[in-house]
């Protein structure tokens, strides 16, 4: 059968399974659709938080961020798994034990506030949208890449299968489709991985086979060839970094402390039966979260042997016909800048500007001629980094079924990222914000109706984000991080660490984190992008990792203030004592 | 489920003395435990990961430079052996102060 066809069996099969389980797990009370029952073995939650936390980014995008980076990619393998041991030894536990539903439960609770109730809301609902616009735009690309569908279309089918099981599921049901999604992606990611390591090395664990000696004979270690083929090409070199020392160290605190503030993740752990299942589900999340994270780093090295091995000094009428499958979907383009009929891959941009604009007409060779003006460097070629994962296997020539998983892999990515973050929304509003704030005397079968609907507009307002995506998000998603660092891991550290800190320190540092951060981003991203480089960088922190900075500030904030005002009543002092205690 | 623990945060205050500071004791051990772990959290990742990589990776670890290694597997593996060692330790001090879930 054809990879074609091959693809189309797969998602099939995957969809139905997922509507299976939704199906099989619906959800009958709001302890049902909000954690689940919290009767969610620590394995399984394990698993569903893992594919709740790797969305379309880490699978489609981070291998290939990595191939083009090379050392500085360390920054998102670092954060995004350093931030589960912040996770597991600081929040979950304690959260667990307190015993609610949502983040805003807990902000609302600890700092006795309705303010800080509804602040907590707010930054949940804006962090959760901005993430879920990019996957359903993600769940779009997949569909349009792989099965030739219209990327609207494929947003689309998305929609309709996350309805199926996040609006009738809940909680409940999205668990255990995260948990089918998991296995799903893990597969999909590894057997390539493997397939490729084997090829390169004899090694079958891609994590080793990186460090291994390539198997052609020579007896060179897989990434001395790497560095030597890119110095040879003036490529930038794979196992050095780019970025400054303290950007690097500020960009992996702001990465951490986010993962361990981000709502979606954190209301995993209410979904476990005890405290202790919530401490050891972080760490079995951790292992199926390194199983990729690890493996990530050994595909970026593969990829650039490959890649250089498939096109550099290749006449474009040999090249197989992958690069023109991807040429058309916009991810490849050649520019013959000294007319050899040659493809050289070369350091630097290609193109300016650096993404290729088409025009209608082909070349004499069948090429897409671009709009765009050559750069006067040696580099003919531009490579979108999303085709390192999307297009690897069919440039290795894997067989058409491993081809045909990535689609799959990809779309369970993107799906099971959507619906945690849908459902963190829907509670928003049904349960902190119309339960616990404008209409206390709902019964517990109508904010489950209320939690059902606001589910369903949810996804409404996330599709069309997808379908018309708007220009800040993709610069917005990448900052998500730094306001979750500088707003929500301080207040909650605090209010687990702490008996002392108190309402005003609570609003003062959250306040002071979020403003600071937000003003330092907008300045350099929307008002002055010009500036946008490490001299004018204050201490020469980028906007990505100036998160850490705003966390600092809101930790300062929080134990000036709580000096000056009042300790927080007995009864929250006792609260917090309590959620201390396992038992 | 959550009724139960609701009940647990309202009246707290009624355990006698002793408890409490036997509460107290817990939570000394607890974090103790924690540091210990974050530093070694501190050390690989932003230690061995970003502020010595250079350093590090003048020595070689199979077929890697060791900083770099560090930065994009060793400090992966470690994270996950220290939630581990966290919850078995955790798991010890809950029986010996007498408040694990089980009873």
């Amino acid at each position: 059968m054809s990879a074609q066809v091959l693809t189309y069996v797969f998602v099939g099969l995957t969809f139905a399974l997922y509507i299976a389980i939704a199906i099989w797990s619906r959800s009958a009370s709001t302890q049902e659709f909000y954690v689940a029952g919290g009767h969610v073995h620590p394995v399984a939650n394990g698993a569903a938080t893992a594919a709740d936390w790797m969305s379309a980014a880490s699978y489609l995008s981070m291998a290939g961020i990595i191939a083009f980076e090379g050392a500085d990619g360390a920054r998102y393998l670092m954060g995004w798994t350093g931030g589960y041991v912040l996770l597991a030894l600081c929040l979950a536990p304690y959260l667990r034990k307190f015993a609610k539903f949502t983040v805003p439960d807990f902000v609302g609770d600890r700092y006795y506030s309705q303010t800080a109730r509804v602040v907590a809301i707010l930054g949940v609902v804006f962090i959760s949208f901005t993430y879920i616009a990019g996957q359903m735009r993600g769940v779009g690309i997949v569909f349009s890449r792989f099965l030739e569908v219209d990327i609207d279309l494929g947003v689309l089918i998305g929609m309709g299968i996350v309805f199926f099981y996040a609006v009738l599921g809940g909680m409940k049901g999205i668990t255990y489709t995260q948990v089918a999604q998991y296995c799903v992606l893990i597969f999909a990611y590894l057997v390539p991985a493997i397939y490729i390591s084997l090829m390169l090395t004899d090694v079958p664990l891609p994590m080793l086979g990186f460090g291994s000696t390539v198997n052609d004979g020579s007896g060179t270690f897989l990434l001395d060839k790497v560095d030597g083929l890119s110095q040879e090409l003036g490529l930038s070199i794979f196992t050095e970094g780019s970025k400054s020392t303290i950007d690097m160290f500020f960009i992996t605190a702001a990465l951490m402390a986010g993962t361990a503030g981000l709502p979606h993740v954190i209301v995993r752990f209410f979904t476990v039966p005890k405290v202790r299942d919530a401490r050891i589900s972080a760490g079995y999340a951790l292992i199926f979260i390194a199983l990729l994270y690890t493996t990530a780093p050994a595909v970026a090295a593969f990829a650039r042997l490959n890649i250089v091995d498939a096109l550099d000094n290749r006449a474009y009428q040999d090249l197989p016909a992958w690069f023109s499958k991807w040429e058309d979907s916009g991810l490849l383009a050649w520019v013959d800048k000294n007319d050899d009929g040659l493809l050289q891959y070369r350091g630097g941009a290609a193109l300016d500007p650096v993404k290729p604009r088409y025009s209608d007409t082909r070349g004499d060779l069948g090429e897409r001629i671009l709009k765009n003006q050559p750069t006067d460097n040696q580099n003919e070629v531009y490579i979108d980094r999303d085709i390192i994962v999307l297009a690897h296997p069919e440039i290795a020539q894997l067989p058409n079924w491993v081809v045909a998983l990535v689609a799959a892999g990809g779309l369970a990515a993107a799906l099971s990222t959507a619906a945690g973050l849908l459902l963190v929304i829907s509670s928003a509003i049904s349960h902190d914000l119309l339960r616990n704030t404008l209409a206390r005397h709902l019964t517990d079968k109508q904010e489950l109706r209320w939690a059902r609907v606001s589910a369903a507009v949810a996804i409404i307002i996330a599709g069309l984000f997808g379908i018309y995506p708007p220009g800040f998000v993709a610069e917005v998603v990448a900052f998500a991080f730094g306001l979750a660092a500088a707003s929500f891991f301080p207040i909650i550290l605090l209010g687990i660490f702490s008996t002392r800190m108190n309402r005003e320190a609570a609003i003062a540092g959250m306040l002071s984190g979020l403003i600071f951060t937000a003003s330092y981003i907008i300045f350099f991203k929307f008002i002055a992008p010009e500036f946008n480089t490490a001299e004018y960088w204050w201490l020469g922190v980028s906007p990505e990792g100036i998160g850490t900075l705003g966390m600092i500030l809101n930790f300062l904030v929080s134990f000036i203030v709580m000096q000056m005002t009042p300790p927080p009543p007995q009864e929250v002092q006792d609260m917090v004592r309590n959620i201390r205690i396992p038992r | 489920m959550s009724d139960q623990s609701e009940q647990e945060i309202v009246s707290p205050s009624d355990q006698p003395k002793q408890l409490s500071d036997d509460q107290a004791a817990y939570w000394r051990a607890n974090v103790t435990t924690l540091l210990s772990l974050l530093s070694v959290w501190f050390l690989v990742s932003f230690g061995c990961g970003i502020l010595w990589v250079d350093a590090l990776n003048q020595y070689q670890f199979f077929g890697w430079k060791l900083g770099f290694w560090f930065s994009q597997q060793g400090a992966i593996y470690v994270f996950v052996i220290l939630i581990f060692i966290y919850v078995v330790r955790m798991n010890a001090l809950d029986r010996r102060f007498n408040v694990d879930e089980d009873q």
